[in-house]
């Protein structure tokens, strides 16, 4: 269909975008690999020199590492977990008739709105501080010891603040596309006398199975990048440090640039693994 | 009425020098506590005197030490004074990124400032930032609970009577806790309380080779005590308890005891804010009879990083900010009670600052405190709650998320222990130690 | 009988719906209340809901205190400028991929995606320095640049699955008519994207007000947006939650206001090409 006119045309259309990305990619990449084969701290005087693959060998072999790389990935699948699978619920209930719906759509996306920051701030002092957060006054209304949250729970705690801020992600992409599913069919299935449960383990859950993809396509890339979060709630304590986190520390607390530099190498090592892995998923579902 | 007049004749002198020089925009990055906030408060007082504007950056401690020390380490440029503290001074000064400030005019009288502040902010004896406020750590206690529990405080009490008394006050089911410490992770929170009360006990970050010596008995017996009394008589949640949360929790009349900065003597006794203002007693920060007590010192100042273009506009704001005229003006608007402490001897000599209930407890904390031979054993490095070497930050910050684990029950002390010494020692050969 | 059950049913949805919608809001709502308090109110045991005596008084403080003004104005300048050039840059390329698409287009978009994987603390010295290098430390300019780079794959991924929806048939009978190139995007291609690109707008916007990371980094005093203005009030000493609620009320109430008012675009526009 396409002629070779507009083939060009096309190319030329594209170039921007891709030329600018290439350049948003690279520039960055060469810097960070250049920074990661030196001995690079800014407090004793910056540039100290080529130290070969030093920096890479002490990231990996800090004690700190694995568990970080473990950290992310029980955020990112904790978080991932939660979001689809009350976000399908949500969905479908948000998909029924009733009245206000209009209004509780903008009640449940609102979180949505909300800056990590302010959101982590506000978890953090107005919920879930042991004294004066509002679960604390919870648990004591009802005779128990109020749960130290943000120590005792931590991975808990932040899967949870971080799952409140895209919940309403998921559930948007889910609801549109529950709404796009073939009324005549369900109600076709209903007639037959299939139970509920069969009509949405036969019919809703195949027919979402390409916005589930999607969301986690889409969720898992700003996912791994959570990070104020982490900064505002526990600073990287009690198990929560993840890679990004780790990459902080060594940058800025310690101000290893070469250090940090070689983790970030790792950091979008890891973070390809799970691209490709995630791509090879969603391009099939691409296709259809 | 003498003070109105020299503020009023310093105020045409600074006015006069500013005609000469045209009048500038300089951008300020600060911390986002109540003293700096005044400062802001008054700033129109600095621009009416010399006609430069000020911008502000106000942060939160953390962003604001990241982002000043990219800045400075990037030559970014970005701001024509810095608020640093005394652990930045030091090794800043030594790479040169901050200038002089022995230049400052005579009636600005830099022999005033204590000297304990004016050498911890001084590189061979060059001034590299003036101290806007300072503080060293005491305890502040309630009056009225330590009298129930049928106890009085001494001026200087030891870690044993501090503990004892802390259980005793404790009574959990109407949420008072005996003592209030820092437990969150960082450098600046549970480390500089620890690493100062480990003087106490004995102990050091490092021997005079600089190997790490978190396996010592010393350090053992200090986290070893903390964890226990904390759990014993400590606030649910203290592994997240900073100074600001502590500091909510005194006010609210939830603590017995709370050991830590001096500055927060005058939040605690202020009335708009505390509910047990007159209730508050205060001692020097205690000691295990080894010689050497916890109490720390530091100083929030006012650095001009080097390469700023507007150097001059910036040394007017320091010479206006840092000065007793400052002071004045603040006791003038807001009382005595909330000067800016710490800074200048003839602020203690002051009358009508001795009447301020935290004044002398103060000075006498900071006057008792030696940076340079901070704990019983020599050390190699300055400090006393921390260790002026760039690594510090990075590896103390390490070192709190581990005793903070411990103190939140996820590990023993010593495994936090173990793991410290492992990862100092670590990070110190990676740096060339 | 089936109205009846339709009516019962229609009662249990709502009463969930309100609930968890409610439940949900819950967080958003507190920092709401919590703003009109007395710092002595807003951690009070027990908590109080409603009956407190209302006061403003934070948000005087507040307002005092920082020029919101120029904050909110940053962000919006920021948040608007970078959707905006995100898009004139993206609607080319989505078009290309969606109509002239060759056997790569797929694996460029995956790649555009893939350069959002780029961990930002990793790269904030280089960029940094760059940064001065170029002379655009705390300016809107630098920030519109890195935030449009930042969002630019979500951009064109969206259009794109817009785009695809369009007929190929709509095209071709314009072609046939003797459309030029140009014509066909801008007459035809354009009004009917209109809606894929208002809601394409919107999460731009959305995501671009949020970025927490480069606005607070790569900024100082002159182009710091409202994530630097929550920076300060985020831990100050003595009691803070009123005034950090009034704070943070103040942060999110634009975006808040934004996405509540064109809710109907974002629910029905937003797909990233789940529906087929």
């Amino acid at each position: 269909m396409a002629t070779q006119h507009s083939r060009s045309a096309a190319r030329i259309m594209m170039a921007p975008a891709v030329v600018l990305l290439l350049g948003w990619m690279l520039v960055p990449l060469t810097m960070t690999l250049y920074f990661s084969f030196k001995k690079y701290l800014p407090l004793r005087g910056g540039d100290l020199g080529w130290t070969g693959f030093d920096n890479y060998v002490r990231f990996v072999t800090s004690s700190a590492f694995w568990p970080s790389v473990i950290t992310t990935l029980v955020i990112v699948g904790g978080v991932l977990v939660i979001t689809v699978i009350l976000g399908i619920l949500l969905a479908i209930l948000l998909n029924q008739p009733m009245w206000g719906q209009g209004i509780v759509r903008i009640l449940v996306i609102s979180p949505f709105f909300v800056m990590p920051t302010v959101s982590a701030l506000v978890w953090k002092n107005m919920f879930m501080d042991p004294v004066n957060g509002l679960f604390a006054h919870l648990w004591k209304f009802f005779g128990a010891t109020p749960v130290e949250w943000l120590s005792d729970v931590s991975m808990g705690s932040i899967v949870m603040i971080v799952s409140w801020q895209w919940l309403p992600f998921a559930t948007l992409i889910l609801l549109t596309a529950i709404q796009s599913l073939d009324r005549e069919q369900l109600e076709a299935a209903e007639m037959d006398g299939a139970p509920p449960l069969k009509r949405f383990a036969f019919i809703t859950v195949p027919h979402l199975s390409r916005a589930v993809t999607i969301v986690i396509l889409i969720q898992t890339i700003f996912l791994l990048a959570i990070f104020a979060e982490i900064f505002v709630t526990t600073g990287g304590a009690f198990g929560t440090r993840t890679l990004t986190y780790l990459i902080y520390q060594r940058v800025l607390e310690s101000q290893n640039v070469g250090l940090g530099s070689a983790g970030g190498v790792y950091a979008i090592i890891l973070a390809n693994i799970i691209a490709l892995f995630l791509m090879r998923i969603v391009g099939k579902n691409l296709d259809a | 009425m003498t003070l109105k007049v020299s503020t009023l004749l310093s105020a045409c002198a600074v006015a006069a020098l500013s005609t000469a020089a045209t009048a500038e925009t300089i951008t300020i990055a600060t911390v986002n506590n109540g003293d700096m906030i005044r400062m802001q408060g008054l700033t129109a007082d600095f621009t009416e005197k010399t006609g430069h504007e000020v911008e502000w950056v106000t942060l939160e401690e953390n962003v604001l030490r990241q982002r000043v020390t990219q800045d400075i380490a990037t030559k970014g440029g970005q701001f024509d004074i810095m608020t640093i503290g005394m652990y930045e001074t030091p090794i800043w000064g030594k790479q040169d990124w901050l200038v002089s400030l022995d230049d400052l005019p005579a009636d600005y009288d830099v022999d005033d400032i204590l000297p304990a502040m004016r050498g911890g902010l001084s590189v061979d004896g060059t001034l590299y930032a003036a101290p806007f406020y300072g503080e060293s750590s005491m305890i502040m206690y309630r009056t009225d609970l330590m009298e129930k529990a049928g106890l009085e405080m001494p001026d200087a009490p030891t870690w044993e009577f501090v503990a004892d008394a802390a259980r005793k006050m404790t009574d959990k089911d109407n949420e008072i806790y005996g003592i209030c410490l820092r437990g969150k992770a960082g450098w600046g929170e549970n480390m500089a309380f620890l690493t100062a009360t480990s003087n106490a006990f004995g102990a050091r970050w490092f021997d005079e080779d600089w190997k790490a010596q978190f396996d010592s008995d010393a350090w053992n017996e200090t986290l070893n005590f903390y964890i226990g009394l904390m759990n014993d008589a400590g606030p649910p949640g203290a592994s997240t308890n900073g100074f600001n949360e502590n500091l909510s929790l005194f006010q609210q009349g939830k603590c017995g005891m709370w050991i830590d900065a001096t500055v927060a003597a005058s939040f605690v006794t202020n009335p708009d804010d505390s509910t047990v203002a007159d209730k508050v007693g205060f001692a020097l920060a205690p000691d295990t009879g080894k010689g050497k007590r916890g109490n720390w010192l530091w100083a929030w100042a006012l650095a001009i990083p080097a390469g700023t273009q507007k150097v001059d506009a910036a040394k007017e704001f320091i010479n206006w900010a840092t000065s007793k005229d400052y002071l004045a003006l603040v006791a003038e608007n807001e009382g005595w009670a909330s000067v800016p402490p710490g800074t200048r001897t003839s602020l203690y000599e002051n009358p009508d600052y001795a009447a301020v209930p935290f004044a002398k407890m103060t000075l006498e904390s900071i006057l008792s405190a030696d940076p340079t031979n901070p704990t019983v054993d020599p050390v190699p490095y300055i400090g006393v709650q921390f260790v002026a070497i760039p690594e510090f930050a990075g590896i103390a910050s390490q070192v709190g998320q581990e005793f903070s684990a411990a103190l939140a029950g996820q590990q023993t002390a010593e495994e936090a222990l173990e793991k410290a010494q492992a990862l100092v020692t670590e990070e110190m050969e990676a740096a060339g130690y | 009988m089936a109205r009846a059950i339709t009516t019962q049913r229609k009662i249990i949805n709502t009463t969930a719906a309100w609930t968890i919608g409610l439940l949900i809001f819950f967080p958003i709502l507190w920092t709401i209340l919590t703003s009109f308090k007395t710092e002595a109110q807003a951690i009070s045991d027990p908590p109080v809901f409603l009956a407190f005596d209302w006061t403003l008084e934070n948000y005087g403080v507040v307002l005092e205190r920082s020029n919101y003004g120029r904050f909110l104005w940053n962000s919006i300048i920021i948040a608007g400028g970078s959707t905006i050039l995100g898009i004139l840059i993206a609607v080319p390329a989505a078009w290309s991929m969606a109509f002239v698409p060759s056997k790569r287009t797929k694996d460029i978009l995956l790649w555009m995606l893939s350069t959002k994987m780029l961990p930002a603390v990793g790269v904030l010295y280089p960029i940094y320095l760059l940064f001065i290098k170029l002379g655009i430390l705390d300016t809107r300019t630098g920030l519109v640049i890195v935030i449009m780079l930042m969002n630019l794959p979500i951009i064109v991924w969206m259009l794109y699955t817009y785009f695809k929806e369009i007929p190929g048939e709509i095209l071709e009978a314009a072609r046939m008519d003797g459309a030029t190139l140009k014509e066909e995007v801008l007459h035809i291609l354009t009004p009917m994207a209109i809606p894929g690109i208002a809601s394409t707008l919107l999460l731009n916007f959305i995501l671009a007000w949020n970025e927490a990371f480069w606005t607070l980094n790569l900024t100082a005093a002159k182009a710091a947006p409202l994530t630097a203005f929550i920076a300060s009030y985020s831990s100050p000493e003595g009691l803070f939650y009123a005034k950090l609620s009034a704070a943070s009320t103040m942060a999110i109430a634009p975006i808040l206001v934004l996405g509540w008012f064109s809710q109907k675009q974002l629910v029905s526009g937003l797909t990233f090409g789940a529906v087929k």
